[in-house]
């Protein structure tokens, strides 16, 4: 008897699990559909997608961008270019920034290592055109009037101050401003 | 015959033809509309109403590609595999009768023909595989000979059953003695057969030949544009001849009360049809030990006995 019921379990459950594979998926037919029908429906995407990059402005409506090369420097496909040159008041901007999407594989990385915050990457990644040089985003497409993520944040106000009741580099744990005219080797 | 005559058996052709290849393009789109349906998707929709220009458009896309040969490859062998998938399956279509006045040729072997047909397309498969010389299409190929192998024997025992009861190779006298449908009285006939119709069109679960996973394409990986439609034009081809075969052998052909005869084989044909999309939503594939067991020690013996039942039972019918 112990065999027989065995050979039976034996033969019986592989018709079993083919059919009950065979009746989930025929189940599915009913179920809800999962794709989104893009162009007419849009998701909604999360505010730290990584598209479209733009260039912020501080809330003073100046220029974040100091020129400092870091986005350019650290960028693994090197798509970011640009032109460092200063202003009368010594502050520096970019003269000329430039951005290749047709080659920017858009990592963010370029966004970390900014120090002002000024480079950002942004919910948009409907930028399709028909031919590599229209892809190539001069300073004038990439910089925007508004502060994007980060509103209210102006580098000046945080970076090279004084903290209360103290000159730079006299803190308990600071070391004095180097001078880089005298640190030459 | 006089010069009319030839005329209109071309003609006929022709559009026999034709018709094929729409229904194996079509195909194409059907699965893959079924395949969604049964994975909660939505499928090709884009290309004219409900996505049927999706086919059209396939086409216009592979035909427009670059004819390539890779330089390591046999050039006259490469050329020409991929045009003996479909003409095959083309071919084995001459003696499929649609309805009780309906079919190209009435072979008195025309079940030989078939069988002999599936075999040779196993050349396709096979010198594609050799000729591109590379080591996917090498294996896949190897595969491809040793499953269609080991699944023609039993398919073909599954058929003798058929012949025994019918006394006839021809496809419309087998058609005509069912008026009790085959797979009422051989219905492990019919399941062997399905199993291993499944298996020599390489449909999932047995499409070792081109594993995506293991083997990027198998047998095809070598090519692309109007050949790799080839393939997948035979493939289609191949479906749509194991069902109709099925229904031709098993479920009674054009017979149905009501309706008529060529509505019967194509409701028929396309029940088979979803049966081959629905169990590649659904099912994984074998291991390629198991697919020599499953064909040698499952499907053949299985076969016999078959064969066995039927004869000892015919004889016994006819006696008492």
């Amino acid at each position: 008897m112990k065999i027989a019921g065995q050979t039976n379990k034996r033969i019986a459950s592989p018709l079993i699990r083919l059919w009950r594979s065979l009746w989930v998926t025929l189940r599915h037919a009913w179920a809800k559909r999962e794709t989104v029908s893009y162009p007419e429906i849009k998701r909604s995407l999360p505010g730290r997608w990584r598209g479209r990059i733009v260039l912020t402005r501080d809330p003073d409506g100046e220029e974040r961008c100091v020129a400092c090369y870091l986005c350019s420097a650290v960028c693994p496909v090197d798509c970011i270019h640009l032109q460092a040159r200063q202003q009368d008041d010594g502050r520096r901007y970019p003269e000329t920034f430039r951005i290749d999407f047709s080659r920017c594989i858009f990592c963010g990385f370029c966004e970390e290592a900014c120090p002002t915050l000024a480079i950002q990457l942004t919910p948009d990644f409907e930028m399709c055109e028909r031919s590599h040089d229209s892809l190539v985003y001069e300073k004038e497409q990439l910089l925007i009037d508004g502060q994007g993520k980060h509103a209210g944040y102006n580098f000046y106000r945080h970076a090279g101050i004084a903290i209360f009741g103290k000159a730079i580099g006299e803190g308990t744990h600071d070391t004095p401003p180097v001078d880089h005219d005298t640190n030459l080797p | 015959m006089s010069f009319a005559q030839w005329l209109f058996a071309l003609a006929n052709l022709g559009l026999v033809l034709l018709v094929l290849l729409l229904i194996g393009a079509f195909m194409i789109y059907g699965e893959r509309r079924i395949l969604a349906l049964l994975q909660d998707r939505l499928g090709p929709n884009r290309a004219g109403p409900f996505g049927l220009l999706q086919p059209v458009a396939d086409i216009l896309k592979l035909v427009s590609k670059e004819f390539f040969v890779p330089p390591f490859a046999d050039r006259t062998v490469y050329t020409i595999a991929p045009i003996i998938v479909p003409l095959t399956a083309l071919l084995s279509f001459a003696v499929v009768p649609v309805s009780d006045n309906w079919w190209l040729a009435d072979l008195n072997i025309a079940l030989l023909y078939v069988l002999a047909l599936s075999s040779l397309r196993v050349y396709g498969t096979m010198l594609s595989g050799w000729s591109s010389n590379s080591k996917y299409s090498l294996l896949g190929c190897l595969r491809t000979t040793a499953q269609m192998i080991s699944y023609e024997l039993p398919m073909g025992l599954a058929l003798v059953g058929v012949v025994m009861l019918s006394g006839s190779f021809s496809l419309v006298e087998i058609v005509a003695a069912q008026e009790l449908p085959f797979i009422v009285l051989q219905p492990l006939g019919f399941i062997i057969f399905l199993v291993c119709g499944i298996a020599e069109t390489n449909r999932l679960p047995f499409d070792l030949p081109e594993a995506e996973n293991e083997l990027v394409a198998g047998y095809n990986t070598e090519y692309g544009g109007i050949q790799f439609a080839f393939f997948y034009l035979g493939e289609y081809l191949g479906v749509l001849l194991i069902a109709a075969l099925a229904t031709v052998l098993f479920l009674g052909g054009w017979h149905g009360p009501w309706l008529p005869g060529v509505v019967w084989f194509a409701l028929k044909t396309l029940a088979l049809i979803f049966l081959f999309f629905w169990l590649r939503t659904s099912l994984p594939r074998l291991r390629y030990d198991q697919l020599m067991d499953f064909g040698w020690k499952l499907m053949l013996p299985a076969a016999l006995i078959n064969l066995l039942m039927t004869a000892v039972l015919g004889l016994f019918w006819m006696e008492g």
